[in-house]
């Protein structure tokens, strides 16, 4: 079995997402970073599968299913934040900051 | 159980319900239509006859009987919790069957008086309704079979008394004077919860039938406990029956309506405490302590209020005093254990003292009428504005003289056989323990002082040269005989009330003596035992009428009713007279050392320093303006920046994963 190659690839992609999540400006590439998470965790779940059960390839198909629908709304936001702003840098989004 | 004595006796409910029934219905004419006084009056003083008639049956049926045990009507479960049952329960035994019939039937006389007396008042209709609500709450008092049902009685005439005190509340002194009687019974009611609970914590009980059966196992004679609880009881009693330290309420207390005085004030509420220490003559029994504090007590209570009846000049204040000053007698009675002597004297006591109070509700009717009728406004209380008044008033003249004899101990008045019972049971005791020669000694001078002041009171008022005015004097007159019937079936009371109790030294059948004899035997079984052979007894008797005598004719023979002139013109007193005239300072020491200390207390610790110190500024805006602060600390956390958010959300997560796997050493 493959197991622990599988989840070792699966925490590098990872800790890549979270790294880039946290160091990148543009949130273009901030979403894709989070794909790259999403899709870590996803690996994840088919590997672990092969040992305890089918329930996470189960669960693959459910984060994938909500993926898309993450995308959708996501790249909707960050297009309508660029007809406002003329910038996708999250730098730019400060709003919520006082004064 | 004869049929119908039993069936009698089952109509005890109805004299209370009568009464709560008068309430209800004049209370409801008061809102509705204020000035329908006839149905007032029929309502009013009706519900009260016919309880007294009920009263008599209930008697009549119970004498028939005359069982050893008091039967108690239980009527529905009150406050079942756990081991403490109490139920709503009536008991009828001899003693309350003889407060049962004083305060209807005294109560029905001056109800009567008062159609006359409140006759033109326009809160007529309030006032029966509250007359009546006391009725009610005075029976529930004699009648209840607990502690707690009692004390309901005991708040409820409390309230009655608030109420009727400050009945002319427009006037800023009468509501004080309300809200004094409420305060200082308050004081004394701490006392009464106190004792309930300890005897409840002791006995498991606040039924009267199961404490006094438990008390002679469950308390040690002489203990700690029992004297506490009939210490704590005998406060409550200072409170309503006006001893001292807690008397200065009911001088006060005369801002009322005269009947009202004459009712709550001097006839039945405040003879509760005097029925109290009878009701638990057993407990205080066991207490030789708390007894003669007791006795003491009213000891000292009888002279010093009689010192103080000597020179005021407010004919219901003389009243009060001697109130408060006969009230010690009774105490003096039952602390010595002589519980038939106390409550005999409460009986001869409710007719004269009533009478008294009638009396002087007479004259100051006719006074203030002759007032009215002449445009002034002196002072229609003040015995310097009466004098030589028994030409336009010889029946109140005459029955006022009566109730003076009888209070003053003159043979063969009522009050003579009850006064002279008390006296004879302190010297008795004395001779086992000397301590009540010393209350004994107390008591005598009083009736020396009480017998001055009375006939002082009487020769101002009705004797000598009056001083009423030029104007006002051709407008006396005796009082209608609905306020003069009433007076004149207490003066027949008052003659021949000592006919109740005629000791056997007089070859008397002693009769309340023996009727009460159930329910003080078991308390008189603990008393010391005392002989007091016929020959001293015919000598204290002498003493006693010698000093009657004396104080009589010593006022007479010494006080110039000639020389008074009006209030408004008359001279300020001088030296002791001004200290007795101002009541001994009583009034202002109390003031200065509790009510000044407690008043600096609350505004400048409690509310200046605690409440606008520690809760306002503390607690109140401390909160506002730590939230503030915590605010201002953390402001910076929240950048704006989402990346800042994210690696704070990151760092959380790690740290709870660290602590997940156990990492940290837990």
């Amino acid at each position: 079995m493959l197991l622990s190659p599988a989840l070792a690839i699966s925490a590098v992609l990872f800790t890549l997402g979270v790294a880039g999540v946290l160091f990148r400006r543009n949130a273009i590439v901030i979403f894709m970073c989070v794909e790259l998470m999403l899709n870590a965790v996803n690996l994840t779940f088919v590997a672990l599968a092969q040992v305890i059960g089918v329930g996470g390839q189960v669960f693959v198909l459910f984060v994938m299913a909500v993926a898309a629908a993450e995308a959708a709304v996501g790249l909707a936001i960050i297009l309508a934040v660029y007809r406002h702003k003329q910038s996708v840098s999250l730098q730019n989004m400060n709003l919520l900051k006082d004064g | 159980m004869s049929a119908d004595a039993g069936t009698s006796i089952g109509l005890i409910w109805v004299p209370p319900a009568l009464a709560l029934l008068g309430f209800v219905l004049n209370g409801t004419i008061a809102f509705v239509r204020p000035q329908a006084k006839t149905a007032v009056s029929i309502i009013g003083a009706g519900v009260l006859l016919a309880a007294f008639a009920v009263a008599v049956t209930i008697f009549s049926g119970f004498a028939a009987l005359h069982p050893d045990a008091p039967v108690v009507a239980r009527y529905w479960s009150w406050i079942p919790v756990g081991t403490l049952q109490v139920d709503i329960a009536f008991q009828v035994d001899q003693l309350s069957l003889v407060m049962l019939l004083i305060v209807t039937g005294v109560g029905s006389l001056i109800h009567l008086f008062s159609i006359g007396y409140m006759r033109e008042d326009p809160g007529y209709a309030r006032y029966f309704a509250y007359l009546n609500l006391f009725v009610f709450f005075m029976l529930v008092l004699v009648l209840g079979a607990n502690f707690p049902v009692m004390f309901v009685g005991w708040e409820g005439v409390g309230l009655c008394s608030y109420l009727l005190i400050g009945f002319w509340f427009s006037e800023q002194a009468n509501a004080d004077a309300g809200r004094k009687a409420f305060i200082m019974n308050r004081i004394g009611d701490f006392g009464f919860m106190i004792a309930m609970f300890i005897i409840f914590w002791v006995t498991g009980s606040l039924d009267f039938e199961t404490v006094f059966r438990a008390a002679p196992t469950a308390l040690v004679a002489g203990g700690g406990a029992v004297t506490a609880i009939t210490l704590f009881l005998f406060l409550g009693c200072t409170g309503k029956s006006a001893q001292i330290p807690l008397y200065t309420w009911l001088p006060d207390a005369m801002a009322g309506p005269t009947p009202v005085s004459a009712l709550i004030h001097a006839a039945t509420m405040v003879t509760a405490g005097v029925y109290l220490v009878a009701r638990c003559n057993l407990l205080f029994a066991m207490a030789p302590v708390a007894s003669a504090v007791v006795a003491g007590v009213g000891a000292l209570t009888a002279l010093f209020a009689a010192t103080i009846a000597l020179k005021q000049w407010d004919i219901k204040k003389v009243l009060a005093y001697s109130t408060i000053s006969q009230l010690g007698y009774m105490f003096v009675g039952v602390g010595t254990g002589a519980i038939s002597a106390g409550v005999f004297h409460l009986a001869t006591h409710a007719f004269f003292k009533a009478l008294l109070f009638l009396g002087s509700g007479s004259v100051i009717f006719a006074m203030h009428r002759a007032y009215h009728h002449a445009h002034l406004h002196d002072d229609a209380q003040d015995m310097r504005n009466m004098g030589g008044l028994r030409r336009w008033m010889p029946w109140t003249a005459t029955l006022m003289w009566i109730a003076t004899l009888a209070i003053a101990g003159v043979p063969p008045f009522s009050g003579f056989f009850s006064k002279d019972e008390i006296l004879a049971a302190a010297f008795a005791r004395g001779t086992a323990q000397p301590i009540w020669l010393l209350f004994w000694a107390f008591g005598l001078i009083a009736a020396l002082l009480t017998a001055f002041y009375m006939t002082r009171m009487m020769l101002y008022t009705f004797h000598g040269p009056n001083r009423t005015g030029d104007g006002a004097r051709e407008h006396l007159h005796e009082a209608p005989w609905i306020m003069t019937g009433p007076l004149v079936v207490l003066g027949l009371l008052s003659v021949a009330g000592g006919l109740l109790n005629i000791p056997e030294l007089y070859k008397g059948g002693a009769w309340l003596h023996h009727w009460l004899e159930p329910v003080t035997a078991p308390g008189a079984a603990l008393l010391p035992e005392t002989h007091v052979s016929h020959g001293t007894e015919w000598i204290l008797v002498g003493v006693a009428v010698a000093v009657a005598i004396t104080g009589i004719v010593g006022a007479w023979r010494l006080l110039k009713p000639e020389t008074l002139v009006p209030a408004a013109r008359s001279p300020e007193d001088h030296g002791f007279e001004r200290v007795l005239r101002n009541k001994w300072y009583v009034d202002e020491i109390y003031d200065a050392l509790i009510v000044r200390p407690l008043v600096w207390l609350s505004r400048e610790v409690l509310w200046k320093r605690v409440d606008q110190g520690a809760i306002d500024a503390g607690a109140v805006n401390g909160a506002a303006r730590g939230a503030r602060a915590a605010g201002w600390a953390n402001r910076w956390l929240q950048t704006g920046q989402v990346g800042m958010y994210v690696a704070a959300f990151v760092v959380g997560v790690l740290l709870l994963l660290w602590r997940a796997i156990g990492g940290g050493g837990s």
